[in-house]
């Protein structure tokens, strides 16, 4: 085409503007599924237990793994979930940021997660992880009862197991029944421990409560009694430190159960 | 696969055939939002909205809706509302630095070297001229002339008779040959 002469008609101003017409920009049609949910992108970020690959979309964080390298992250993610995944050179601003400011601790930061395809029970599961506080642990019976299903504490620990999004959702809180860190997904029990020292708990200490039959302390001060790593429990100083074996002896104590930490018997 | 071939297999499988949706669309959609706002960025983000908001609604509807629409006006609809919403907040126009690739990454002009050349800066220079349109006249005479939409069409997406439209797409052409003649005038004096 070229440049019509100064007079022209209307019809030829018609024809310059057909010419108009352009093509989309190449990430248009991935970023458009990937806002509605049917594709997701993924980058790394990095943790404190090392660089790791997040997969989100417009309903929020999809999977977050340790794998090895990008090539088997997306592996990982096509056996998961069946849809088009595209690498990005990092995440957007506001999940980044909320990511981090959650991982460092802070209960305001809400990261979107997208949970579709897990059950029900699985997502009550993952949802009441979520609000274990950075820095305490419960057990996976404590989990099985708050979410009103006290006997399936093996089930609890199985869809804890399968958490897809490790890290926003801390499974890495959840412990074993008996006090014992128990089994991580995320590149096995020492990044559990990692994790937890990281945010304040101590894990070599739980454990050797945990060895000496000791699972709960209360204050002979207010005659409560809470989980080991209760912020409340925390702040006991140590003449008014009560330890106890069982809920059922706490109670021929005379202690109740604290209501913020909400220990519970369990099998 | 035409509009109607993929209305149906939107109203029986939304999620599975939303991606042709947006493969056959998204040029068209884009190249209206383009035109109407004139930032390629701009564009590119209202399209994308306009898409998802396509897709939102497609979900509320009954199979029989879906397979009803008009898709062509329907989604020029959408798009030019969110050309609209954004347009009313929009910050003040900025000069680009540097040429804009996306203004005439045109799919169609792939030709020799220096046609193409001639033919980047016509569309550079339409583009500018209708960036200078008053709001009315350049959504008018995007979707008449760059869309290609009917008349019949326009007024179902502008919601206006057709008369209106025609003197508007009318008028808007009559604004751009003017302008273009003295912008000629101009630089043939200077």
């Amino acid at each position: 085409m070229t440049l019509p002469s100064p007079d022209i008609t209307t019809d030829a101003v018609a024809g310059a503007l057909r010419d108009l017409s352009v093509a989309a920009p190449a990430g248009l049609v991935l970023d458009t599924l990937i806002a509605v949910g049917l594709a997701d992108g993924y980058a790394p970020i990095a943790t404190p237990i090392g660089r790791m690959w997040v997969a989100w979309n417009g309903l929020g964080v999809s999977l977050i793994s340790g794998s090895m390298d990008a090539a088997a992250f997306e592996a990982e993610f096509s056996d998961a979930f069946h849809r088009p995944l595209g690498r990005v050179d990092e995440l957007p601003d506001r999940l980044a940021r909320v990511i981090e400011r959650r991982l460092a601790g802070d209960r305001q930061a809400r990261v979107p997660v997208d949970l579709r395809g897990r059950t029900p029970f699985e997502r009550a599961v993952l949802d009441k992880t979520v609000q274990i506080p950075r820095g305490e642990v419960r057990p996976y019976g404590w989990i099985a009862a708050e979410i009103g299903h006290p006997a399936a504490v093996r089930a609890v620990g199985t869809a804890l197991a399968k958490n897809p999004i490790p890290l926003v959702i801390p499974c890495h809180r959840v412990v074993r029944t008996d006090g014992h860190i128990g089994r991580y997904s995320l590149g096995g029990p020492e990044n559990k421990r990692a994790l937890l020292t990281w945010e304040g708990a101590d894990p070599d200490a739980l454990e050797e409560l945990a060895s000496g039959g000791i699972r709960y302390v209360g204050s002979d001060t207010t005659r409560i009694v809470c989980h080991l790593t209760c912020r409340h429990a925390r702040r006991i100083t140590v003449r008014h430190r009560v330890p106890f074996r069982s809920l059922g002896d706490a109670a021929a104590r005379g202690y109740r159960a604290c209501r913020d930490c909400r220990p519970v018997r369990v099998a | 696969m035409d509009d109607d071939a993929l209305l149906r297999s939107l109203a029986d499988d939304l999620d599975g055939s939303f991606e042709t949706l947006v493969r056959a669309h998204a040029d068209r959609c884009y190249s209206i939002a383009l035109r109407i706002l004139g930032d390629p960025s701009d564009a590119e983000e209202v399209a994308q909205d306009a898409f998802v908001r396509v897709y939102r609604a497609l979900g509320t509807y009954e199979p029989s809706r879906i397979r009803d629409l008009r898709l062509r006006p329907w989604l020029a609809t959408i798009v030019v509302n969110a050309c609209r919403s954004r347009a009313a907040r929009r910050r003040p126009p900025t000069v680009p630095l540097g040429d804009e690739p996306d203004l005439v990454r045109s799919p169609h002009r792939a030709g020799i070297p220096h046609e193409h050349l001639a033919g980047r800066e016509a569309a550079a220079r339409w583009a500018g001229l209708i960036g200078d349109l008053p709001l009315r006249y350049r959504a008018a005479v995007v979707l008449r002339h760059v869309d290609g939409l009917s008349y019949e069409e326009m007024s179902e997406v502008l919601g206006r008779p057709e008369g209106t439209i025609r003197a508007q797409v009318h008028r808007g052409l009559a604004l751009l040959r003017a302008a273009f003649e003295a912008a000629e005038r101009e630089e043939s004096i200077a």
